[in-house]
């Protein structure tokens, strides 16, 4: 069966539940039974019309769950009567429940479960394992974000910009249990840049592919992560490569410069080095100051200094690292890997181990004590 | 059937054998001593004796209620004399003595010099539910 098939169905099926009438909270329960039902029944006996059978399997458990709430008699007979839908004008429809799912009332952990069921057609069970926590813990998040968003209007546009930091923020997850979250978020970022005529959601899609493209190259065999300069360039996707650039070369071209089409930029610039040495650092730091100048953002300034170690020698990164907060997220280990570049091995190793002590995950506090170790054993020597 | 959590510690554990930290060793043991880990936790799923394993970071805070309408009361960081876990495993083992065994392979893990680290790992029964037959 294909899954990614039944997935992709999922925001126009409940588009028209919604259509004929269905409130949104409960036309998303029926969906995600009919979903649920698929799975189970179209390995063995698959439908001629996969949306056909959804949408009759979804409707028919819309009207049992409203049957069986007496209180709700009322609406029943007005949806009953309601008229079968003409031919359905899917994008708009999907486009209104990515906005809907991305709710500014919504908090980003909600909005990220709800976008992942209602547009992804990702049952409970697999949101949950991705984000390693118990089904009925996630079932809760997803209704009560429902809850949330009960009483938005169907029919408004929305900010396309907080459904873009959504998606953007189910693609870094990676990936965990059954389900390839970056992947999943390429594909829904896919179908919005479709949707919409936004630059930015082109260059998100962008910023994905360019990274997705690394993935094999980013860990080795035993799980170990790889930088940037030490992958195996012969790994990366070069298909993956050659879209994402087409993509944001087609935004760049609109002059609606923003972050998601700049971050490409940066990353399609270390896609293109044949050789990490012949990465073109003065650009990606012209890059990175235009970044700074849309967002602000210290971490964008962290990640500069870097850049001018490369484009300008490790003691210019090191004065513009200098300027920085010493207490943001990687500014030890960033100091690090510029001492070491200047031939300070002693200062390098004890940053890096300092660095491993603050490391936010296992796989970078693995990286970043054998890094230590590394120095350390040079040292020795 | 019975789950044992196994505690390791940052701080607060008896010295171990090869008490080595893990940035003097080559990145070779570092690499041998992943793979042992990650080997130990898929051999328990195998034999359906695994539950959950996590690690914590090093950095935390106490905090306390501090009364109606008051944010709570952090302290931090951590004392340098405190007891600290670096991460824990649970498993789900038949006896006590299976617990105790699993344990001691997991603390044979290689360390500086390729030879196991001898660390000291807690080992706590869970407190159970009431069986349903007493007599």
């Amino acid at each position: 069966m294909d899954e990614a098939l039944l997935r992709g169905l999922t925001p126009s099926v409940l588009t028209v539940l919604v259509r004929r009438g269905a409130d949104f909270a409960a036309a998303e329960d029926a969906v995600q039974d009919a979903l649920v039902e698929a799975l189970r029944v179209w390995p063995a006996d698959p439908p001629r019309d996969p949306k056909g059978w959804l949408v009759t399997v979804a409707w028919r458990r819309f009207l049992d769950a409203t049957r069986a709430d007496t209180a709700r008699r009322r609406r029943e007979d007005r949806v009953e009567e309601e008229p079968s839908p003409g031919p359905a004008p899917a994008v708009d429809d999907t486009l209104q429940l990515y906005f809907l799912c991305a709710h500014p009332s919504l908090t980003p952990a909600s909005a990220v479960a709800l976008t992942l069921r209602a547009v992804g057609g990702l049952t409970t069970r697999q949101i949950a394992r991705a984000y390693l926590v118990p089904e009925a813990t996630m079932a809760q998040r997803i209704s009560r974000a429902k809850r949330t968003v009960s009483g938005v209007r169907f029919d408004r546009p929305g900010d396309v910009a907080t459904v873009l930091r959504v998606l953007y923020l189910v693609f870094n997850e990676g990936y965990s249990g059954d389900v390839d979250l970056a992947a999943e978020a390429i594909r829904l970022t896919r179908q919005l840049a479709a949707a919409v005529d936004h630059p930015e959601a082109a260059g998100l899609l962008a910023l994905m592919l360019l990274h997705h493209a690394r993935r094999a190259a980013r860990t080795a065999s035993d799980g170990s992560l790889v930088p940037l300069a030490e992958q195996d360039r012969g790994r990366w996707d070069t298909a993956a490569i050659a879209e994402g650039i087409g993509i944001l070369q087609a935004a760049l071209a609109r002059d609606r410069l923003g972050e998601f089409q700049a971050q490409a930029a940066i990353a399609a610039l270390h896609a293109d080095a044949p050789t990490a040495e012949e990465t073109d650092w003065p650009q990606i730091v012209e890059w990175y100051d235009e970044l700074a100048r849309l967002t602000d953002s210290p971490v964008v300034r962290l990640n500069r200094a870097v850049a001018v170690g490369e484009a300008d020698g490790p003691r210019a990164g090191l004065a513009a690292l200098a300027a920085l907060d010493p207490s943001l997220p990687r500014y030890t280990a960033v100091a690090a890997y510029l001492h070491e570049r200047d031939g300070d091995l002693a200062t390098a190793a004890r940053l890096y181990a300092e660095a491993a002590h603050k490391a936010p995950d296992l796989a970078e506090r693995d990286h970043l004590t054998r890094q230590a170790a590394r120095l350390n054993a040079l040292r020795r020597r | 059937m019975a789950k044992y959590l196994l505690l390791k510690h940052y701080r607060g554990a008896p010295d171990p054998v090869n008490n080595v930290p893990m940035d003097q060793w080559t990145p070779e043991e570092i690499s041998d001593h992943m793979r042992y880990m990650n080997d130990f936790a898929a051999r328990l799923e195998k034999t359906g004796e695994f539950v959950d394993g996590q690690a914590l970071a090093p950095e935390g805070a106490w905090v306390r209620y501090d009364g109606e309408g008051r944010p709570p009361v952090t302290d931090g960081p951590f004392a340098e004399t405190k007891d600290l876990i670096a991460g824990w495993m649970v498993i789900d083992v038949d006896s006590y003595e299976r617990a105790v065994q699993l344990a001691g392979e997991l603390s044979a893990a290689p360390g500086a010099g390729g030879k196991p680290i001898h660390e000291w790992l807690e080992v706590r029964p869970f407190l159970a539910c009431p069986p349903t037959i007493t007599e």
